[in-house]
């Protein structure tokens, strides 16, 4: 009798937390990959050398165990760059996807509870829309100098259209339901009910999307630092590391595939987190895709 | 119907008209002085005062908008800062490479997606099923420059099946044309394949779960023609509609693409531009690639019907 009773008690949680992972393969996967590349951003002194020394003498060698991805054309470390460059895209998804929430939260709200404003800043979004977001960027970083700052607000600019639409898309249906009726109806005012009512109903696919948002950020940064108009070249980033050893594929492929490599890890890793969530936290959505 | 049409030809004005507001305040309401930047990095104080001058800098700006607007209407997207040739002239001589890079692409993904939606639906739960929704993930995870360079590691310096780089015309010869197209468009559509098959899939599920199918099957119809004619046009809407919304990254990823294939198209146009600050390039691209979007997600919309009689509008 105890000894089953000490089973039952002791079971739940380790049978819970693999229950969690058993149920969430993709949320857990994709979680445990970012938490170890954070770790290793954060950690990058400690766990990589020099990014930045060159070492001519030991120009494009293979991997070996002083350097575990190779060196690039200038003798540089490709572990220690990659390792560097992981802060960078961590930083530009992180704040991209913070900031791009942020003002789609406040535009939306407004737009789902205003008829005027809906009119006139849905049709301006549609505008947006129409640019492309690689496109949209490199204009607006042509047009100032170059910086992470830049990069990231060039990045927040084509992502907010998609992130209003989801918002205003969640006020438009939680606005009938019964509940803010009776809220309106007892006379209780727009920016409480905003606040109180329809808010905490937008969360829920707005952190879905903010991963989606991240990882996009990510990939367009990269996209713009390969084609020079993002991150300034003097900073190791993914995109600047594969475009400045381009040349080098035959030679040193270790060049390329180290920071792509990377790159594609973290975005898969970003896109499985949100897939995860997404099961968990929107079913309908879920079942949909 | 036609009231319909109407209707979205009008939006589709405005749209464009929007972008070309954006593209517009974009220049004008940045920090730098807006002749400066037309004049480019080289340019002397006089150059940059005729500048002024002659696009009347100085007027209030909803005037100058109204100027420039009915220039480009006229296909005059102004004159480029290093070459000092009109930038309609440059997209001109860059065309072909990006129209055939767009169509083989579209033609190779869009075959490739259909062919994996369809068959990961027909045989639902299976392996080929799970292949193709993890390959789905994945391919939407890649950068497509990661892709290329990796495709051309493989195909091109270690089996050396395909040419490395560049772009040979038509008129050269048809294998030389597609032979340099093959790799590009695999990089390019690896994303646009995977958007594609899911919705394929999705949207197959959905009508192979109908009445109808199960009386095609006790007809004794055919698996092929049921699943094409019968079930895959039936699905047809919603594919169209995601064909047409991947066309935005399509446009993103052809500049790109050129960048790592080297092909002369008007992606690596704007590429070249940026190092040069060229600006009025920069600027003429946008407004094209943001029309042809437009357009085609016009001819989406009006697809509609053709495809699913039943919508009336």
């Amino acid at each position: 009798m105890t000894a089953i009773t000490a089973r039952i008690a002791s079971q739940p949680v380790r049978s819970g937390l693999w229950h969690f992972v058993r149920r969430n393969p993709t949320l857990v996967g994709g979680a445990v990959v970012l938490l170890l590349v954070v770790l290793a951003a954060l950690a990058a002194p400690l766990i990589a050398g020099d990014p930045i020394a060159a070492r001519p003498v030991n120009r494009l060698k293979p991997p070996s165990a002083a350097n575990w991805l190779g060196t690039d054309q200038l003798g540089r470390d490709v572990w220690a760059r990659t390792i560097y460059g992981a802060r960078v895209s961590l930083m530009v998804g992180l704040s991209v996807a913070a900031i791009a929430m942020a003002i789609g939260l406040v535009i939306g709200l407004c737009a789902g509870f205003s008829r005027m404003v809906e009119t006139v800043v849905m049709r301006l979004l549609d505008g947006l829309m129409a640019i492309p977001a690689i496109l949209l960027a490199i204009a607006f970083v042509s047009l100032s100098k170059a910086s992470v700052g830049v990069v990231i607000a060039a990045i927040v600019l084509p992502e907010i259209p998609r992130v209003v639409r989801l918002v205003r898309a969640v006020v438009l249906s939680v606005r009938e339901q019964p509940f803010v009726e009776a809220a309106v109806a007892s006379g209780t005012r727009v920016p409480k009910i905003l606040r109180r009512h329809i808010l905490p109903a937008t969360l829920p696919p707005l952190i879905v999307q903010a991963t989606y948002v991240c990882a996009s950020a990510i990939l367009i940064e990269a996209a713009l630092s390969f084609l020079g108009a993002g991150t300034p070249p003097e900073i190791p980033t993914w995109g600047n590391m594969i475009a400045s050893s381009r040349v080098y594929l035959g030679l040193a492929p270790w060049t390329i595939f180290g920071p792509g490599l990377a790159l594609a890890l973290v975005v898969l890793a970003v896109n499985l987190v949100g897939d995860g969530l997404r099961d968990r936290l929107d079913p309908r959505l879920a079942r949909r895709m | 119907m036609l009231a319909f049409i109407i209707r979205r030809l009008i939006s589709t004005v405005l749209v464009m008209g929007l972008v070309g507001v954006f593209i517009f305040l974009l220049l004008h309401l940045s920090p730098g002085d807006p002749a400066a930047i037309i004049a480019g990095d080289n340019a002397t104080p006089a150059q940059i005062a005729a500048i002024r001058n002659s696009l009347g800098l100085d007027d209030p700006l909803h005037l100058q908008f109204a100027r420039w607007a009915v220039r480009v209407l006229n296909g005059d997207l102004g004159i480029s800062i290093f070459s000092n040739v009109p930038v309609a002239t440059l997209i001109g001589q860059r065309l072909w490479p990006t129209v055939s890079l767009a169509f083989t692409t579209i033609v190779l993904a869009v075959t490739l997606a259909l062919a994996a939606g369809v068959l990961a639906a027909w045989k639902a739960g299976s392996l080929i099923d799970r292949l193709v929704m993890i390959l789905s993930v994945v391919g939407f995870s890649l950068p497509v420059f990661v892709v290329g360079y990796l495709l051309i590691y493989v195909f091109a310096i270690s089996l050396r099946w395909l040419p490395v780089q560049g772009y040979s015309p038509m008129s050269d010869g048809f294998w030389a044309w597609a032979s340099h197209l093959i790799l590009p468009s695999l990089a390019l559509g690896l994303a646009y394949v995977a958007l594609i098959a899911r919705i394929t899939r999705t949207a197959m599920l959905d009508v192979l779960a109908e009445d109808y199918m199960r009386t095609a099957r006790a007809k004794g119809v055919a698996t092929g023609p049921m699943l094409l004619k019968h079930a895959l046009k039936n699905a047809g809407v919603p594919i169209v509609t995601v064909i047409g919304i991947g066309v935005a990254l399509l446009i993103g990823g052809v500049v790109i693409t050129e960048t790592v294939f080297n092909l002369p198209g008007i992606g690596r146009l704007v590429v070249d531009a940026i190092s040069k600050r060229d600006y009025p390039i920069i600027q003429g691209v946008i407004l094209l690639f943001s029309g042809v979007y437009v357009i085609i997600n016009l001819m989406v919309d009006l697809s509609y019907t053709l495809l699913d009689p039943r919508i009336r509008y």
